[in-house]
Formats: C-alpha cells, structure tokens, sequence
C-alpha cells in the first residue's frame, strides 16, 4: 500500500480543482487605477442585498470582519470583562465606471449596530443610500442617525411594496426629520433600471453639494 | 346617500424620528463633503488598507512564497480589492490586510490608492461616476 502517494494524487487534485479567484468574466483590465465605494445601509430586509446584486456588474461577493469590543453585547451583567465578537457580513458588488474607475457597493444583512465600527467603511465612502420599507419605517431610524452624527452624506431611497402604505413625500419627509435638500426617492431595487437611478439620484445630490457646500 | 370615499391608504401617520447632528467624537467629520485620492501607491508613508484598495501583482509567485501568498499573487495578475482578495481567499478582511502588508513589505504587490470623501474638491470624479452609471 502506498498511502504517501495516494495523498499525493489527492493534494494535487485538489490544487488544481480549486484556485481561488475571480472568474475570467470577473477580471477587470490592469488601466484601472482607482475605486470609489458607496454604502447601501437601512433596517434587516429592506433590500440592500437585492439592490446589489441588481446593479453588480460581476456575481455579488461578501467579505467580513470579526469585531471584538468590550461591553457591546446586550446581556454584559455577567462582570467588566464581557467581550463580544461578532462576525460582521457584507455583500458587495462592482460597477465598471471609466477604464481607470470602478465603483463597489456594500450593503450588508442586518446588524447595523455592528456595521458602524468597520473602520474607513463610512468616513472613506463618497455618501449611502438609505433604503426604507413604509411597512416598517422605524428600523431605519437608527442608521439615519448614525450617518447625521458622522456626517456622511445619503439619500432617501423607499423601496415600495404593494402591501406597503404610501404617504406622500412631504409626510415621508416629516416623518424621517430630513433637510428639505436630501433626496428621496421611489424604487424598486429588484430592477437593475430602477437601482441605478437611485445610485444616479445619489451622485447628483453630491454634485450638487460639491457645487454649494454648506 | 352617496357611498362613503374609500380611505386613502395612507391614514395613519407614519412613525417620527428625531434628527441628530454630527458628533465629532474624533472621528474625522469633513462638512465639506469633498473628495480625495489617498496617499500614494509607493512613497514611503503607507494609507491603510481600504476595503477598495487595488492591488496588483509585480509578478508571479516565488517558489518560496506560503500558500496564501502566492494565492493572493496569482488572484491578483489584474487589479482586485482587498474586499474581493478577502472574498475570494473567504478569510476576514483584517487577516487579509495582514497578508497584503508582508507582501507590500516584500514589494511583491503594488497598492491603488482609493478615492475617498475627503479635503479635495473633485467634480469631475462625480460626473465621470453620473455618467458611467448612465451606461449601465
């Protein structure tokens, strides 16, 4: 018998089996030079997958980080040393803009609580979308505030559901204490059309900003 | 009697939320709103790793180079991001930019510094991203 062969052959298999990296498909040309990212945030199941992996130019990939922190558990009765680690997802995608400039989207499945210690992940993105459900307003309460505080710039994008209310865009307005400049918009982000209409509505509100800051 | 109007669907008024204003606890909050390429791709001052830094390979993998490495190297023949390396090698972003600063060290990588919002006004870089987008 010879076992040291065996698992030899079987190594090899396995090497050439499974070489990670993206598909050919996938590959972008060497004369890009630079990325932007934009963040797609709002409640657990609004849709930022979705709008993803509607308006991704390659398959929708996730990356994650483990995030320690001391005493952000909910039940840290047990003593000072109660540390947390979390293993934070997100999916992301990639959208060709020029041959120099690609733009990545990241939106992420839930925990937004967690999301705001990915170090850079805001503070280097060119501004977010907020995606809103009527049906459940108020989970999008929390990362609107997030975004006020470190102010990073966004839009308002409803994401409309037929079983959804529909208030008019002055409530709406009301409603999410907004600046009467933020943009809110209708969309349905299960169509790539309609996804990047928001991303559209997004960079020219920035524009607008770059133009007249505040 | 002229039957009632339906209700309009909208009859209960929809949550409040209350504003909040930018904390500057530190963190660097930029009212400006404007836009920057970071540090450069080989001066001596190394940006951190961004989730959309580019990488690309010098060349192929020395014989010597541990598996992870010579993965990342053979991945990255055309440009990635440390997102996509992290995505693809399934391993969380902070072990990759670990394994991205040894190969940076060895200057077995070149490191494309991403746009972020920042100190320099770039119109331009916001009309280039409108109008890619519209080709979509």
């Amino acid at each position: 018998m010879d076992y040291k062969n065996s698992e030899a052959a079987a190594d090899a298999t396995l090497g050439s089996v499974h070489i990670p990296g993206p598909r050919a498909e996938d590959r972008m040309p060497d004369t890009v030079t630079s990325a932007a990212k934009i963040v797609i945030v709002g409640g657990f199941g609004v849709g930022k997958t979705t709008m993803v992996g509607s308006v991704s130019e390659i398959r929708p990939l996730t990356t994650e980080e483990t995030m320690t922190q001391a005493g952000i558990g909910v039940d840290d009765d047990y003593g000072s040393d109660t540390k947390t680690a979390t293993t934070v997802a997100m999916d992301f995608g990639r959208i060709r803009i020029t041959d120099e400039l690609v733009l990545y989207l990241f939106g992420t499945p839930g925990q937004e609580r967690f999301w705001f210690l990915w170090n850079g992940l805001f503070e280097g993105a060119l501004g977010a979308v907020v995606l809103i459900d009527t049906r459940r307003l108020e989970v999008s309460f929390e990362v609107i505030g997030r975004l006020e505080e470190r102010g990073v710039p966004f839009i308002i994008a409803n994401n409309t559901f037929p079983d959804g209310p529909r208030y008019p865009t002055d409530e709406l307005r009301g409603a999410l204490d907004l600046d009467p400049h933020v943009p809110i918009i209708e969309c349905d982000v299960r169509r790539r059309a309609s996804s990047r209409d928001v991303l559209l509505t997004l960079m020219r509100y920035l524009h607008e900003m770059a133009l007249h800051p505040a | 009697m002229s039957p009632r109007p339906p209700e309009p669907p909208f009859r209960e008024p929809p949550p409040q939320r209350e504003r909040r204003t930018p904390t500057g606890d530190g963190k660097p909050v930029d009212p400006e709103r404007l836009y920057v390429i970071t540090g450069g791709t080989d001066g001596t001052e190394r940006a951190p790793l961004d989730l959309v830094t580019l990488i690309v390979a010098r060349g192929d993998p020395p014989p010597s180079a541990p598996p992870e490495q010579a993965a990342v190297l053979r991945m990255c023949r055309t440009p990635l991001s440390t997102a996509e390396i992290s995505a693809y090698l399934n391993l969380p972003f902070s072990v990759v930019t670990v394994l991205l600063g040894e190969l940076l060290a060895a200057d077995l990588i070149q490191a494309r510094a991403p746009v972020i919002r920042g100190a320099v006004a770039d119109r331009s870089l916001l009309e280039a991203v409108m109008h890619g987008l519209q080709k979509l």
